[in-house]
């Protein structure tokens, strides 16, 4: 009997001992864990995640082969911003890419880049790019990771390249570090760096205008003027500007008297005489403020925009054929001055002040 | 004649069936692993290419100089003399061939099963499913920050690789700004992503003639390719560079294309 109580006492003992160990394991790991998460001098933001807006069909980039995480978000951010991506050191991502302007160049027409040269066409927004299957206004680029190649090494843009960028990356007192907090090591390879970029651009996301809270029934409401110019919109635009991108994603010629005869758009990409002067149909959101409008910037404001509908528009071998007959026999869209007025209106309840101010997406925090 | 003497020219017959298979057979083991390397000998006509140094004359009766010869080869596939075939393994199959760097004139494939090879392909550029792939996918030669300046092999505002880029200059090309006579052929085109356009992917398939390469475990056999640059000039289109100096993304870069899947040749094989 005794022999079975002592056998107990010493498996009591034992039973103890592994406890305390286990508490004092529990302890020390909780204590790694707290010490792990302290921020050293960036602090990734909590709201960095990836969310496909309830309105929005599901998205075109593969998440799954880059997901987004606060670290590889705010490296993203850091690059996007960073001057050293150029050859001077004078031109970030950024410097075309305004967040105020809807991450467009305010106040060109065509950009202006290193050097103060001119690009081709006027800046485009980097907004919902994950839902966009080419880049460029002819589609030239077909995956969001392979397009900073273009204006890093464009000599009108960033006129850099690609290998002397990594190098300054590898030398810089911070990135490393950046790398590793995002990557898990301190290599800096092209496809970390482009796919870093990549993660900051796909959260710029724009989903939240006065228009899409009165779409998914978040308690705003449009004025009666807003309301027709919806009606309008949907009946006279929306076979382009489709659904809730404001694009189904195709080349079209919307019939601009050419411009300069060198940008043929699609066709420099697919060498396709049909695709002469057809343009990538751009998304309206946020259209308000990503001003001037079509691909070269030629016009200032919606309301030019909306006058060359209603009766600038050219007839040629590739005008789209929704634009061949205006009611009068002649080519464009049959609309009225209210009418026109009234679309405008609709238009900027597409403005998302939200994006337009976001802290994480902001050069400065 | 008896059944001792049908029996004894039967048993020749087999004896010496044996004997030829297993001559046949030599000395080694489908199983055995070795390597076959393959160069590519760069000339123009019947000379040695020399870059800057050399001129030459095409079938447009052109003078002309090249300051830069360069190409992608890929897919590599090697055939047996008993049609076993071997599929270089995709991602270990993309090689880029300079003229001004010595040490890319010659490949070395690993694993080949051994045997006797007498045909082999491959792809004169990037075939198009690798065009479209996402970075993570482009390493090594394809990496799109492997080569700057005038060895870029990357359209990045159309994205897709360039095959072939030869540059230099003639007497007959028309003076550019610079006050240079320079001609340009950056041939790419991988047929399209989402709209068909171009394609300039070309498969040269070679035979070794009466040749065999002989890979075994230890002994690695070459494969020594000529690659003539007048075959780029001279073919089913005779290139003029007075009329196309430049050429690059465009529907003339055909023609070269057409042409230069003939520039190789089986010249010798070491066993
Ligand atoms: C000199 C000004 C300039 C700089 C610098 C610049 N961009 Fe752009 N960006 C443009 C212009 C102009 C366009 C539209 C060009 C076109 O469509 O042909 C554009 C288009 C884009 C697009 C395509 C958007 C779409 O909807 O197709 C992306 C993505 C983009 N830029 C990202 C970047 C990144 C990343 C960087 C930094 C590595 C950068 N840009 C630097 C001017 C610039
Ligand atoms: C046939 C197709 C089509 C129709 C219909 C159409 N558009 Fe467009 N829209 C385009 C294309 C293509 C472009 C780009 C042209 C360019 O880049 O030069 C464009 C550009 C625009 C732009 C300039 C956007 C920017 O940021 O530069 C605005 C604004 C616009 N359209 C508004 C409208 C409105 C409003 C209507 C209806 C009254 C309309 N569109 C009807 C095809 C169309």
């Amino acid at each position: 009997m005794a022999c079975i109580g002592r056998l107990l006492s010493a498996f009591n003992h034992l039973l103890m001992h592994t406890l305390s160990f286990l508490r004092a394991a529990l302890m020390l790991s909780v204590m790694t864990a707290l010490l792990a998460c302290q921020p050293e001098s960036i602090q990734p933001s909590r709201t960095i995640e990836f969310k496909v807006p309830a309105n929005f069909p599901p998205p075109v980039y593969d998440l799954s082969r880059n997901p987004v995480t606060p670290e590889g978000f705010e490296l993203g951010r850091r690059l996007f911003y960073d001057g050293l991506l150029s050859r001077d050191g004078s031109i970030s991502c950024g410097f075309c890419h305004q967040q105020s302007s809807a991450f467009t160049q305010h106040g060109h027409d065509i950009s202006h880049g290193i050097d103060d040269k001119l690009t081709l066409r006027n800046a485009l927004p980097i907004q919902n790019l994950a839902w966009e299957k080419e880049f460029f206004r002819d589609g030239g680029v077909f995956h969001l990771d392979l397009f900073a190649v273009e204006p890093i090494q464009n000599p009108n843009e960033m006129d850099e390249n690609l290998p002397n960028v990594l190098e300054k990356l590898r030398r810089h007192a911070e990135y490393p570090r950046l790398f590793t907090a995002a990557f898990g090591s301190p290599d800096i390879t092209t496809d970390r760096f482009l796919k870093a970029l990549s993660q900051f651009q796909l959260m710029c996301i724009s989903a939240d205008s006065k228009y899409d809270k009165y779409v998914r029934n978040e308690g705003a409401t449009l004025t009666d003027t807003e309301k027709a110019g919806l009606a309008l919109f949907r009946q006279k635009c929306a076979s382009c500007h489709s659904g809730e991108l404001f694009t189904d994603h195709s080349y079209r010629n919307n019939g601009l008297p050419v411009g300069n005869p060198e940008d043929t758009g699609r066709h420099r990409i697919t060498l396709n005489d049909a695709d002469q002067y057809k343009f990538r149909v751009p998304s309206l959101r946020n259209v308000e403020i990503t001003r001037p409008y079509m691909h070269d910037g030629r016009f200032r404001t919606l309301e030019d925009v909306l006058h060359f509908y209603a009766t600038g528009v050219v007839d040629s071998p590739t005008l789209d054929t929704l634009l061949k007959n205006n009611s009068g026999g002649q080519p464009g869209i049959s609309l009225t001055l209210v009418e026109q007025q009234q679309i405008i209106a609709f238009l900027k309840t597409l403005t998302d002040r939200d994006f337009l101010n976001r802290k994480e997406l902001s050069e400065f925090r | 004649m008896n059944f001792k003497a049908y029996f004894s020219i039967i048993a020749v017959a087999v004896l010496s069936l044996l004997f030829i298979t297993s001559c046949d057979k030599e000395e080694f083991n489908v199983n055995d692993k070795g390597n076959l390397v393959i160069e590519f000998d760069n000339i123009v006509g019947d000379k040695d290419l020399q870059l800057d140094t050399g001129t030459y004359v095409n079938a447009a009766g052109e003078t002309f100089s090249v300051s830069l010869f360069q190409y992608y080869i890929s897919n590599i596939k090697l055939k047996t003399e008993d049609g076993r075939e071997y599929v270089v393994p995709q991602d270990q199959s993309y090689f880029m061939i300079q003229e001004h760097k010595a040490h890319t004139h010659s490949i070395t494939i690993p694993n080949v099963p051994a045997g006797n090879y007498t045909e082999m392909s491959f792809i004169i550029g990037v075939d198009s499913l690798r065009n479209t792939m996402d970075p993570s996918q482009r390493t090594g030669v394809l990496d799109v920050a492997n080569y700057t300046g005038e060895e870029k092999m990357y359209w990045s505002w159309n994205s897709g690789y360039i095959f072939v880029k030869i540059e230099g200059s003639s007497p007959q090309a028309p003076q550019g700004p610079d006050g240079q006579r320079k001609f340009r052929y950056h041939i790419g085109g991988f047929g399209g992503y989402s709209s068909p356009t171009i394609n300039n992917i070309k498969t040269r398939e070679l035979s070794f003639g009466s040749q065999v390469a002989k890979v075994r475990k230890d002994k690695t056999p070459e494969v020594h390719l000529k690659v003539d640059v007048l075959k780029l000039f001279n073919g089913s289109s005779n290139i003029s560079i007075a009329s196309n100096p430049t050429v690059h993304f465009a529907p003339f870069s055909v023609n070269i294309a057409n042409n230069y899947v003939h520039m190789f040749k089986v010249d010798h094989i070491h066993n």
